[in-house]
């Protein structure tokens, strides 16, 4: 593991007959990332239960209830690392009713990984998973086509596939898919080159995940500060002075000397430094967390957002958000939510709903006004105050909400600003 | 390549540091849990780093079992001085006088799941809203499905089936009188990023950790410190071995393993070529599989 290896996350959606728990399973059992303990309890567990050998899906089983029932539940998080980078892997459940956990999983990753079984071809599930992907902007799509084992290793079946994916994902925005054929059960292109698809010249899924350009994922351009609180020394007197806007680049970068507006009062002041514990910096970019002092004493609090003038976010009040609601119960018709977007909460309301998705179709209904569990829907949102938004699509840091529930504090929705 | 990238472990520092921000903006009363053990001292490095030049903006909270390391309070007390932060400690052996818990029995009896009821007793006296912890991710399979911010009820209990959604960083702290939360800054950390980065950071940790001569006793598939609590049974023999410490528990559940390892980084070394997880040494995650998430939902670290 060299000091520049970079960190890459990617989610995995999928059901339990297609295969995704085997492929983590052997994603981490050929990377060498199972210790002994775990794979003996995995053996003694596969003994019980009767298999053949050591059944590597039986990994990533977690809670008491989902080793009961046999399914993931709740998005769980795995980790590997290979000499070229380290991986966070999002395992979510792809069934239709868990859709607001795979939300969950693909709001932070760099890329997913959607299995599709070589017998089948694209079903309506992929279809939901590479709707969800790229509604979420997860920048890369590995599209497995799995259980080639069971269809002879066949070019055909791989083809067809491929041909069916890139028929209903044109309408999707997702910039980079590629295609993959293995055999997670037998371990055929998933860390080793498999020996039986001489017609495929493409790389293994893992030295794909080692070598995706994900540098350009976070947005380089827009410069984005959200202050998160400030830091002001109460009894060191060589920095009774001092008065750092604590944050991180949300995205863009800033750099000593900037001018910047600050949002959403306007004042506009000059970076003075760019501070860490190690010292300062030059420049300070998306995901960095640093302390930002600037030449004017202006009043800043959290909640506020630090930009470069000459390129500014829209300050709304009214935003239209694609959302998806996450809890139990349906929204109530005007109800009042905090909507907390960066380091800043406000108060919200639903104030229409334009149309819900039916994400196996991607047909809009408009007649259908109930947002409940799992429902992706557009709607209109009023704040009482400004949010300084972005539009999604350009920033996923500036362009993503949630909504909470006053009477509950639970998180009730997701939403991506159009 | 762009030079606009971090590097994983800057990744996981910023990702850290974002996080305890957050707690000290979004709770009124928020502690570190400090244990003496290398998670907690990262987590409490990553303070010092995330408020710089104010000084670390939380006490520290340790639960202590009475079965401790000596060399674990000694560093717990010189680091306190350090920080110039307020210590709170919930005392296990109270607890037991108090009547609130009873001890266990037995030549296998721990203080560990008693650490529960002095934990959530000391939460509540001193009306703590959100203890921050160094639980990972990558320790346990109940752990894998933490949040970053996890609430508790007012029970100080968990329910992994009823978690709030967590999505991108945008952190939901909101709470009702008499609940809490948990707040877990390095979840995407694992064993070798700690390391990596304690040996990066030239991070001051408990000479336990290092390779050293001790008295033990071969139990549980592990080097079991001699010491005053322990019970040796008439078969158990006492060694002195060379070994060092992978984990920091209570003294007498806590297993060392035979090490050379006297620097951070043979320790770095050592730990990228181990085939067996760091809590296969611990003995209160060995009674049973679920052992971990039982003793979560109550309350648990």
């Amino acid at each position: 593991m060299l000091d520049s290896n970079q960190l890459l996350r990617f989610t995995t959606a999928g059901s339990v007959d297609d295969g995704k728990s085997t492929l983590i399973g052997r994603l981490l059992y050929d990377s060498k990332s199972i210790f002994e303990d775990q794979l003996e309890a995995i053996e003694n567990t596969s003994r019980k239960k009767g298999h053949e050998g050591v059944d590597l899906a039986l990994f990533t089983d977690g809670l008491r209830d989902e080793r009961e029932q046999g399914i993931t539940i709740d998005v769980a998080y795995r980790y590997f690392t290979t000499p070229k980078r380290k991986f966070i892997i999002a395992d979510t459940p792809g069934h239709i009713q868990y859709t607001r956990n795979m939300v969950t999983g693909a709001s932070t990753a760099n890329a997913a990984i959607i299995l599709v079984d070589a017998r089948h071809g694209v079903i309506e599930q992929t279809r939901r998973h590479s709707f969800i992907a790229s509604l979420l902007q997860i920048p890369h799509v590995i599209v497995c086509i799995n259980k080639m084992d069971l269809v002879d290793y066949s070019e055909e079946a791989y083809n067809n596939v491929i041909t069916q994916f890139e028929d209903f994902s044109s309408k999707m925005l997702v910039k980079d898919v590629r295609f993959i054929p293995i055999s997670a059960l037998l371990g055929d292109n998933v860390v080793n080159r498999s020996e039986n698809m001489d017609w495929y010249q493409g790389a293994p899924l893992l030295h794909t995940l080692e070598t995706l350009h994900i540098s350009s994922d976070v947005n380089k351009v827009d410069a984005r500060f959200p202050v998160q609180t400030v830091l002001r020394p109460q009894s060191d007197d060589d920095n009774r002075d001092y008065r750092g806007y604590a944050g991180r680049v949300a995205s863009g970068v800033f750099r000593a000397g900037d001018e910047v507006t600050v949002m959403p009062s306007g004042f506009t002041s000059k970076i003075k430094s760019l501070d860490t514990f190690d010292g300062s910096v030059e420049e300070a970019f998306a995901p960095m967390s640093i302390s930002m002092t600037l030449e004017d004493d202006i009043d800043i609090s959290r909640g506020d957002m630090i930009v470069r003038s000459n390129n500014m976010p829209e300050a709304s009040q009214d935003i239209e958000v694609m959302l998806c609601w996450l809890n139990n119960s349906a929204a109530k018709p005007r109800a009042k939510y905090t909507i907390k977007h960066t380091s800043n909460d406000q108060k919200a309301m639903i104030k229409e709903i334009v149309y819900k998705i039916d994400i196996n179709t991607l047909a809009r209904n408009e007649e259908d006004k109930e947002l409940n569990m799992n429902d992706i829907s557009k709607v209109k949102i009023r704040t009482t105050k400004p949010l300084m938004v972005d539009s999604y699509r350009e920033n996923r840091a500036t362009g993503s909400i949630i909504l909470v529930d006053d009477a509950t504090n639970e998180t009730v929705a997701a939403g991506m600003v159009v | 390549m762009s030079k606009y990238y971090l590097n994983y472990l800057d990744e996981l520092e910023s990702e850290a540091i974002f996080v305890l921000r957050e707690v000290w903006a979004q709770f009124q009363n928020p502690v570190i849990l400090f244990s003496g053990g290398k998670d907690s001292i990262v987590v409490t490095h990553l303070a010092r780093k995330a408020f710089h030049p104010c000084k670390v903006p939380f006490s520290l909270m340790h639960v202590d079992t009475g079965h401790n390391f000596p060399e674990t309070i000694k560093f717990r007390d010189d680091l306190i001085k350090e920080l110039g932060v307020n210590l709170i400690v919930g005392s296990v052996q109270e607890s037991i006088d108090q009547g609130r818990v009873a001890e266990e029995r037995g030549k296998n009896a721990t203080r560990n799941a008693l650490q529960i009821t002095t934990l959530l007793d000391a939460i509540e006296e001193h009306k703590v809203d959100c203890a921050i912890g160094g639980g990972r991710r990558d320790e346990e399979k109940a752990r894998a499905k933490e949040r970053f911010f996890s609430h508790r009820d007012d029970f100080g209990q968990w329910d992994p089936k009823n978690q709030r959604p967590e999505l991108w960083n945008i952190f939901n702290g909101k709470y009702f009188e008499g609940e809490h939360f948990r707040a877990f800054p390095i979840s995407n950390w694992t064993e070798m990023d700690v390391w990596n980065y304690i040996k990066r950071e030239n991070i001051e940790i408990p000479s336990l950790y290092y390779a050293h001569e001790r008295e033990v006793i071969w139990r549980n598939n592990s080097w079991i410190p001699n010491s005053e609590f322990l019970i040796v049974e008439e078969h158990e023999e006492i060694v002195t071995k060379k070994i060092r410490f992978r984990t920091l528990g209570d003294i007498t559940i806590t297993g060392g393993i035979e090490s050379d390892a006297d620097t951070l980084e043979k320790i770095a070394l050592e730990v990228s070529a181990m085939r067996q997880t760091e809590r296969g040494n611990r003995s209160d995650d060995k009674r049973s599989e679920t052992a971990m998430e039982d003793r979560k939902r109550q309350g648990y670290f």
